[in-house]
């Protein structure tokens, strides 16, 4: 069946199965930026952004089941050609290794950071807890977020490279 | 949309030593990574497995008719279509063989029995689930003591009676080989003479490397031009494309491995799997691109396990703490086939490195491995071949030892450490150590946690009935394999590869044998070259996977990258600096021996202002050469290690339990390692705290457990348990600098340390929690359950 | 992995999805947040011929208080009961379950009234509903009908929603100042399903005595349990810590697990039974009576 995917303000006309999962079908249509790392739901690689505020794993989610919502991938975070905080964070403090997690985990924390501006480091542990990472021991990817919620809250354009 | 790459900062040369960030990253941020499954090609087949229900079983039939019914599904094939081209079965990297796909039987649950080809992945899917096959259960062998038993049944027909294996003699049907070290006669007389003995037995539990991205592989033969191009999640490109000739008989030259950006590998991505070879085999005959990609419960259920050693020790000591001897006996558990991926001399890898930071005189060690209904592996789960079990073996029983001689684990440790003053130091297995301080290490852990004052409150709490502990882990490891007169796989020595190449404008390229996953080669390699040529990390870019233009070597694993290609960067950088200083004296207008390399210049001696940079040196390379030398600035260096290299650390853990559940808190994880020269600070704490977090997955959760039948209880992330945010602890870390004497710029190699030293401290911690209740061990994961137990039993509980 | 491939119908209004249901009877299965049902899928446990996509009916998104009861329409996600401030402050045991279900993402999609259908043995919106005693509402073609959750839930993996219909709503009745409750979950890790857990909800007379009770337990039974004997003997009495071990200890009686990766039977019962205490000791702090 024909389907019509708006993902990073682009609107995609996919040809795509019932059954088709939401993530084949964002991979497919060219933006492997989201992975996929588990057929249990468990690991969160896969994690995109629905309508601004929630994250949703992508792999679990039919491709016809996100028509008419606004989807948004690690593709989608850079704006005018400068990174999103959360990007330049994430590289700023050695937030990723082998980057198979980066952008599921980049995700989830830009929905956190959407619901809540300013977490402790408990919270993020606990609003990451959908996302596995196998290689950083999780402690600079909350570093990272740390250092965007505070980037976040700076006035536009004052944003400092760190 | 171009997007700005953030600076790396400040600019200019970055040699050793400075945490600069990631030159890898910018591309991952963007989701511009390049992994396995992100590569398409132009008419490119997708492929499934189909698996076996049963542990062993003999196949009757099977069925392909309905599963070619379904539109789109182009082949399906058999153990009988591989045999045609001679690729039923393929070399183990351990000198055994193992079924591509089940040949007659069935070894172990989830074996691959047959491989579906299908235009898309659906049609493969639907293919795989509509293969009948016909099996007649057989009886299994889980546990590994019974797999020799006289009754048992044989597994592996295939080798029935023939009583010599690739590692020696076998002596029975289901064991594999015997491997020992030592003196067994000295170390028992010296253990019946010690005044203390302790014995503990413990399990390495079964566990799995699951890199978040699985394992897969695109096969891509041209039939034109007769080259075969593979793409394949592979931490060693080198040794798959060897190993690939020889099993294909496709020359060398015509193969083309490419590993793309990997997802992690730890170990799992080094053994050729079934699933690669369908891949390849299924391209060659279809004459189209095949792509095969794992899900997860293949991941977990068929590709290289790690551990499974079952391991008894005894130690002997003198009454006021003075270790004497050590003998261990370990039942490795390989599976159905010997997979493990081990060193040719070396079956049982470095676990001879038992006896750990001490100084034993005498020390005897045995290893049998036999088979069993479970998948094949062995693999060195970021850990260097065998070490973790080793160092788990020997950290946890000094605490054994300590607890028997009621001294504390910290004093007992400092009384038998080898001193600074022994290295070189020769072990009683038969190692020369290269360097260390454990003395040094063990006491900046203890102060930095506050070991005196945690005793205190532990002894306050104790006397409240409140439950505390703390472990001390102070391990040796040995990595960097390694010299060729001792290690090769299959034949092809352990040596790696580094070249460089200086172009005119004064930028380079390196390119390695080794294939990172995450540890951040693409900036340390920078860094070595930078710091040996004077040239800037920002001109240096990193090469490595492809094995068309990357020198040989055999890859990454065993925390050899940084022992061996490390090496041969530094040396072959070096080599590059002897003909640059050639071409500076020229520059320069004086002899070659007036010229001396300060500061990253060549200068004149004694006239500091006269100089020239490496940059003026690789233009006048290709411009303006002293007459008679070849132009150019480009080396291919091969190193080949001296020695193996020797990191150690110092770990202490501090736990709290809860009396109503059993559940353990870590409340604090002070890791102090020594890894000699450091590359990259900010690395190297990144690459301790992944190793620290899989340690703490291994003392807790990970198992790859199964039941009496050999089904597989462990074959998906729900059940196979990996560690979230909110379970990981926090890490302190820290460092002691001891460089190797024998590597070229002092470096040991730290991405392994971690996993390999932090189990014993998770587990000394929770025994010291109980064991004023009597226990003196619980073996790994450490389940609440057992916990609670423990606590049962002795009468504790609480809301 | 790839499930199996069925006819996908997405109704834009309940009479439509009723009457999809109708037509299909069971060989239908309504796609609330997916969250269960697709996994199930992936795996091919669960390969259902024609899938029914409530997500874009109208009006069921709804999450508000009426004549004393909260009103949780049937797309209400976990995510919209975890971050509600009145939920967070007014309804405890409900408020903890929504920070436990599942994973943070899985809870944006996870829908409560699903959980509540799918009624898993080890689901925890299913004990929490049994202890705060609240009520589904079912639509058929034929209109609706509410039922109390111990008439809803009927075995594991069934309720008593009938061929062609669906759930629309569950309601929790609105906790008064001296109502509190608590959920205590042991999992392995995050995302895990419960070893076991307690769902409590205590109401308070004016005297400090206890009014009325519930308890749930879940993950140790065929399904969510109540613990009738465990309520019946705090019912009338003052909280001590006497009674607590008491009505916890009922928990042995009826909890019957199925030894598994997460524990044996003994553990699972004993760990019942601890959480129901701690639950009660949390319940009643929150109303400011300390009883250890
Ligand atoms: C990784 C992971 C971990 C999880 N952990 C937990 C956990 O710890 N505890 C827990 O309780 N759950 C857990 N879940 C399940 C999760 O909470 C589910 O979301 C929930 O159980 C089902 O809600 P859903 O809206 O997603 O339902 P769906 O998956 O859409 O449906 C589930 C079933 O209910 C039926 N159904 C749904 N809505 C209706 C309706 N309105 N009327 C009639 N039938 C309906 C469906 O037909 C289907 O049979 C987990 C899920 C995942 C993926
Ligand atoms: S791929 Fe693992 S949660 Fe989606
Ligand atoms: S960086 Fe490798 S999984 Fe997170």
């Amino acid at each position: 069946m024909e389907i019509t995917l708006k993902i990073n303000g682009v609107e995609k006309k996919l040809n795509v199965e019932p059954r088709t999962l939401l993530a084949h079908a964002i991979r497919d249509a060219g933006l492997t930026g989201t992975h996929i790392g588990c057929d249990s739901s468990s690991c969160g690689v896969c994690t995109v952004v629905l309508d601004g505020k929630t994250a949703v794993k992508s792999c679990t989610m039919f491709a016809v089941m996100a028509e008419g919502h606004e989807i948004t991938t690690i593709e989608g975070m850079a704006q005018g050609g400068k990174l999103h905080p959360l990007q330049q964070a994430f590289y700023d403090q050695h937030g990723l290794q082998c980057g198979y997690c980066t952008p599921g985990m980049i995700m989830a924390a830009h929905v956190l950071l959407q619901h809540n501006p300013n977490p402790t480091e408990e919270e993020i542990r606990f609003g990451l807890s959908g996302n596995l990472c196998r290689c950083t021991g999780y402690q600079n990817i909350v570093k990272a977020v740390q250092q965007a919620a505070q980037m976040l809250q700076q006035p536009a354009g004052a944003a400092a490279d760190d | 949309m171009a997007v700005e790459t953030p600076n790396l900062e400040p600019k200019g040369i970055q040699g050793l030593g400075k945490a600069i960030k990631r030159k890898e990253d910018p591309r991952f941020i963007v989701g511009k990574g390049n992994y396995l499954d992100d590569i398409n090609l132009p008419g490119m087949l997708h492929m499934a497995l189909v698996h076996s229900p049963y542990a062993h079983a003999k196949i009757l039939n099977i069925d392909t008719s309905e599963a070619l019914k379904i539109p789109g599904v182009k082949a399906v094939i058999t153990s009988k279509d591989l045999a045609a081209a001679g690729l039923s079965w393929i070399p183990t990297l351990a000198g055994d063989k193992q079924m591509v796909l089940a040949d007659g039987k069935v070894l172990y649950q989830y074996q691959e029995v047959a491989a579906v080809y299908a235009e898309t992945r659906q049609a493969a899917a639907d293919g795989a689930a509509a293969v009948q096959v016909e099996y007649e259960p057989l009886p299994v062998v889980v546990d590994p003591y019974k797999a020799t038993a006289p009754d048992a049944p044989v597994l592996r027909e295939d080798i029935k009676g023939n009583m010599t294996g690739a590692h020696g003699p076998r002596r029975h049907d289901n064991h594999i080989w015997t491997w020992d070290v030592g003196s067994k006669d000295e170390t028992e007389k010296a253990l019946a003479a010690s005044e203390v003995r302790i014995k503990q037995h413990m399990v390495y539990p079964r566990s799995h490397p699951a890199p978040l991205e699985p394992c897969g592989c695109i096969g891509d033969m041209n039939k034109a031009t007769g080259r075969l191009t593979v793409y394949m999640t592979t931490q060693a490109p080198h040794a798959i494309r060897t190993v690939l000739s020889l099993v294909t008989g496709i020359p060398e030259n015509n193969i083309r491995v490419i590993s793309p950006d990997i997802g992690g590998g730890f170990g799992n991505k080094v053994p050729v799997y079934p699933g690669y070879v369908c891949a390849i085999v299924g391209s060659i005959v279809l004459g189209a691109p095949v792509k095969w990609v794992e899900t997860r419960t293949e991941n977990l259920t068929t590709t290289g396990f790690a551990r499974d050693f079952h391991m008894d020790i005894e130690i002997g000591a003198t009454k006021d703490g003075k270790v004497t001897a050590m003998k261990v006996y370990t039942l490795a558990d390989h599976g159905a086939f010997d997979a493990a991926a081990d060193p040719s001399k070396y079956p049982a890898g470095l676990f001879s490195i038992c006896t750990g930071s001490y100084d034993f005189q005498k020390a005897y060690a045995e290893v049998d491995a036999v088979y069993t209904n479970k998948a094949p592996g062995g693999v060195a789960y970021r850990c260097s071949f065998r070490v973790t079990e080793a160092s788990y073996l020997i950290e946890r029983s000094m605490d054994v030892l300590a607890h028997e001689l009621k001294m504390d684990p910290a004093e007992l440790r400092l009384k038998n450490f080898i001193q600074p003053s022994q290295f070189p130091y020769p072990s009683a297995l038969g190692w020369t150590y290269d360097s260390g301080d454990y003395e040094k290490t063990l006491k900046v852990a203890l102060g930095r946690i506050g070991y005196a004052e945690l005793r205190k409150e532990q002894a306050e709490k104790r006397a409240k009935g409140e439950l505390m502990g703390i472990g001390i882990s102070t391990f040796t490891e040995i990595v960097g394999a390694g010299p060729s007169k001792d290690f090769d796989i299959l034949g092809i020595k352990m040596f790696d590869g580094a070249e460089i190449r200086v172009h005119p404008s004064g930028s380079a390229i390196v390119r390695a044998g080794t294939r990172h996953q995450g540890q951040g080669h693409e900036t340390t390699w920078a860094q070595i070259v930078s710091e040996e040529l004077g040239l800037d990390v920002d001109k240096i870019i990193v090469e490595e996977g492809d094995t068309d233009t990357a020198p040989y070597g055999l890859g990454t694993y065993a925390s050899r990258s940084t022992p061996t290609a490390g090496g041969a960067m530094a040396l072959g950088a070096r080599r590059i600096r002897e003909k640059a200083k050639k071409i500076a004296a020229h520059l320069l207008e004086v002899g070659e021996g007036d010229v001396e390399w300060v500061d990253k210049k060549f200068v004149v001696k004694g006239v500091p202002g006269k100089s020239v940079t490496m940059n003026e040196v690789a233009f006048a390379a290709y411009t303006n050469l002293p007459p008679g030398m070849e132009p150019g600035l480009e080396t291919t260096y091969y190193y080949d290690p001296p020695n193996l290299t020797f990191p150690h650390g110092a770990y202490i853990c501090v736990v709290d339990i809860d009396k109503g559940t059993g559940e353990v808190k870590v409340r604090r994880f002070v890791a102090i390692d020594d890894c000699g020269t450091i590359i990259n600070p900010m690395i190297v704490e990144g690459q301790v705290h992944g190793g620290l977090t899989e340690g703490f997955a291994m003392a807790f959760m990970q198992e790859i457990a199964f039941d009496e039948q050999g089904n597989n209880l462990s074959s998906n992330f729900t059940d196979y348990l990996l560690p979230t945010a909110l379970e990981t602890p926090k890490w302190e870390t820290g460092h002691t600098v001891t460089p190797s004497p024998h590597h070229p710029i002092g470096a040991k190699g730290v991405g392994e340390s971690p996993t390999v030293g932090s189990p014993a401290a998770f587990v000394n911690a929770v025994v010291d929690a109980l064991a004023h209740l009597g226990v003196r061990h619980i073996d790994m994961p450490i389940t609440r359950e057992k916990v609670w137990k423990v606590l049962r039993q002795a009468g504790v509980d609480s809301f | 992995m790839i499930p199996a491939a069925f006819e996908y119908k997405r109704p834009m209004s309940l009479e439509e999805a009723i009457s999809h249901l109708a037509e299909h009877g069971y060989d239908a299965r309504v796609l609330a947040g997916g969250q269960s049902l697709i996994p199930a899928m992936r795996y091919r446990l669960a390969q259902p011929s024609v899938l029914v996509d409530i997500n874009k009916l109208p009006n069921l998104g709804y999450l508000h208080e009426e004549n004393g009861m909260l009103r949780i329409g049937a797309l209400v996600r976990d995510t919209d009961v975890e971050f509600n401030k009145n939920i967070q402050s007014k309804y405890h045991l409900i408020s903890d379950v929504s920070m436990v279900v599942a994973d943070p993402i899985v809870r944006f999609r996870g829908t409560v009234v699903g959980s509540l259908c799918h009624n898993d043995p080890s689901g925890d919106w299913a004990a929490a509903a049994i202890a705060a005693r609240a009520q589904m509402v079912i639509q058929g073609k034929n209109g609706s009908r509410v039922e109390s959750i111990d008439q809803f839930l009927v075995d594991s993996f069934a309720t008593s929603i009938g061929e062609g219909e669906m759930a629309v709503e569950a309601r929790f009745p609105t906790p008064n100042s001296l109502t509190s409750g608590a959920y205590e979950k042991i999992e392995r890790k995050v995302g895990d399903y419960a070893t076991a857990a307690a769902a409590v909800q205590i109401e308070l007379n004016p005297d400090g005595t206890i009014k009325e009770a519930g308890i749930g337990i879940t993950a140790v039974a065929h399904m969510a349990l109540r613990v009738v004997e465990g309520e019946n003997l705090l019912r009338g009495q003052k909280p001590t810590l006497e009674l607590i071990r008491a009505a916890a200890e009922e928990v042995r009686k009826i909890a019957d697990p199925n030894p598994d990766a997460r524990g044996s039977a003994e553990y699972k019962k004993d760990m019942a039974r601890v959480l129901v205490g701690r639950g009660l000791i949390k319940a009643l702090r929150r109303l400011n009576v300390v009883v250890a």
